[in-house]
């Protein structure tokens, strides 16, 4: 073989690929500044008739699957939607997010069969682009820099971060949040939950991060971490359904707030507040609250 | 050295001809009208240096668990290998067990076998047996990538002449021996680059040790973009994988490359 062809071809295609290279990470990183998204418009009227949905006529509304109890809750026999044993179909409009946002939709005027669902992982829920949903509702806690992604309705949940354990833990005798800053955490991943341990304890060892909360409670109870932090409802919830020998250590200091997730500048944003005020100011949402979350647990407040 | 006049016209053609296909990509790309949201998700400079002294940081989780599997992969995966290839009637067995392990730890997905030892084994709560999620991944990663390593071995050894051995034979060294000096030397050159291969697969497969709450380069960068709804961060990751698994890469091809022409050189 000719050597010197075999030299020539090497060196042409290393010039090629940097060439190549050099133009990809130009044109990726030119003008990031640039505003990405139009600014939300102003919108005339919430008339269910002058709405701009995905699917005209009907409110296309998303969550994850499997969905958790108890934001979703009421079984799923005969859904082909969500499966597995989770019980948590959301055209039962059950549980405090499921109910929520058929009360949401009944005041943007839409009856129940008017309503459809569709699965939307929470990655997907933020990923540029156009949505698949008019409304996600996934326990999102709103931050400002989320905000720039995608947008956020008002709050509908004002929501606490519980530390959740089991007896015979390093973390079962905790009382302060002093007595927790050398032990092992974990938490879900992409969860506040994970950033309220950071801001609020701040442990000395590295946060383990799962996938799922499944998979932290796994690791909670072979030992692997001496404590996991979700949101309280949910920590309830494991305590009571999901662990043997649960137990809720506290709850931290700082909230945050559950809100819609819709797509950015999208025109429903301001319809979706109007509702959740409208629901907020008659008291439904509180009745919800109580109905599907309780009233029935007492979370000590570490400091 | 002075290259031929056609060579460097070569170059040239090669180079505008890179420059407009580039240009093609980026027009095609950049008309897109979501293009600027799109790179404001996943190609954000600002956000990309943010997250680079964090992923960085984290990638040292990555550099740990491929360095002590390879280390381990490389004994492992010969003496698999090796028990493959045993003819004595009486070791049947071993034989046997090396097919089954390798047939089972390439069939299963890497994802199954974490779960099942990162979770499970700690979960049965027997004293003495680490918990240690950094430990479990490194264990799945050896047992399924020494099966990899084991069949690369086996071809290389396979492909060596049985002239070789038995010319060992009669020159009086024993079945060890000639293994030792003639059959795996001459064997392990050859296999060199899709060992290497097999070993960059290993490296980007180190992110399976997320699944068990350590926090890699690649789980450093999905807290991050699930922080702040921006994709950016594992764009920063995937920067770093190749910058350690770019050089590697290219020093697999430049051995194949060599190791073509040394055996073009012997057929002349």
């Amino acid at each position: 073989m000719d050597t010197q062809r075999v030299h020539r071809f090497t060196q042409t295609t290393r010039l090629s690929v940097a060439i190549m290279a050099l133009a990809l990470i130009l044109a990726a990183c030119t003008s990031t500044a640039a505003s990405p998204s139009p600014s939300p418009s102003t919108v005339a009227s919430c008339a269910k008739a002058d709405l701009v949905l995905k699917t005209a006529g009907t409110l296309t509304l998303s969550t994850d699957n499997p969905a958790y109890s108890p934001w979703f809750q009421g079984g799923n026999k005969g859904s082909e939607l969500f499966d597995g044993d989770y019980g948590n179909d959301p055209y039962k409009g059950k549980g405090f997010e499921g109910a929520l946002a058929y009360a949401i939709a009944g005041e943007l005027g839409f009856a129940k069969g008017e309503v459809t669902w569709v699965v939307t992982t929470f990655d997907q829920s933020f990923a540029p682009g156009v949505k698949a949903f008019d409304l996600f509702m996934n326990q999102v806690s709103i931050t400002s820099t989320r905000a720039e992604a995608v947008d956020f309705s008002a709050g509908y949940y004002d929501v606490y971060q519980a530390v959740l354990t089991v007896e015979g833990s390093a973390a079962a005798s905790a009382a302060s949040i002093a007595d927790l800053k050398e032990l092992q955490f974990g938490a879900q991943i992409g969860t506040t939950s994970y950033q309220a341990i950071i801001d609020d304890i701040a442990p000395t060892k590295d946060v383990m991060t799962y996938n799922t909360n499944d998979d932290a409670v796994a690791a909670l109870e072979s030992g692997q971490i001496d404590a996991m932090v979700t949101d309280v409802p949910t920590a309830v919830y494991m305590r009571d359904f999901q662990l043997t020998k649960g137990l809720i250590v506290g709850q931290l200091p700082t909230p945050g707030q559950f809100g819609v997730v819709l797509e950015k500048g999208s025109t429903l944003t301001a319809c979706v507040n109007e509702a959740i005020a409208a629901l907020e100011a008659d008291g439904t949402i509180a009745a919800l609250m109580t109905k599907w979350l309780g009233t029935d647990y007492t979370v000590p407040e570490l400091n | 050295m002075a290259a031929p006049r056609r060579s460097r016209k070569g170059t040239l053609v090669a180079a505008i001809s890179t420059i407009i296909a580039c240009i093609a990509v980026a027009a095609v790309v950049g008309s897109s009208a979501a293009w600027p949201e799109v790179q404001h998700a996943f190609f954000n400079g600002e956000r990309f240096a943010n997250a680079l002294p964090s992923v960085w940081g984290a990638f040292a989780i990555n550099v740990q668990l491929f360095v002590f599997a390879e280390l381990l992969i490389l004994p492992i995966g010969l003496l698999i290998a090796l028990a493959r290839s045993v003819q004595a009637p009486a070791l049947a067995p071993l034989r046997l067990f090396a097919m089954v392990y390798v047939d089972f730890f390439r069939g299963v997905p890497s994802i199954l076998v974490i779960y099942l030892l990162g979770f499970g084994v700690p979960a049965l709560q027997i004293p003495g047996l680490p918990k240690d999620p950094f430990f479990w991944a490194l264990v799945t990663l050896v047992l399924i990538y020494s099966a990899y390593v084991s069949e690369v071995y086996r071809a290389g050894l396979e492909s060596i002449h049985p002239s070789q051995e038995r010319a060992a034979r009669a020159l009086g060294l024993s079945r060890i021996q000639s293994l030792r000096h003639v059959v795996i030397p001459q064997a392990f050159r050859r296999v060199i680059p899709p060992l290497l291969n097999d070993f960059i697969g290993l490296q980007k497969d180190t992110a399976l040790v997320s699944i068990l709450g350590v926090v890699d380069a690649f789980r450093r960068a999905q807290i991050l973009k699930a922080a702040d709804f921006n994709f950016t961060p594992l764009m920063t990751t995937a920067v770093i994988f190749l910058v350690i698994t770019f050089p590697m890469t290219r020093f697999v091809d430049w051995l194949a490359a060599r190791d073509r022409a040394a055996q073009l050189g012997e057929q002349r």
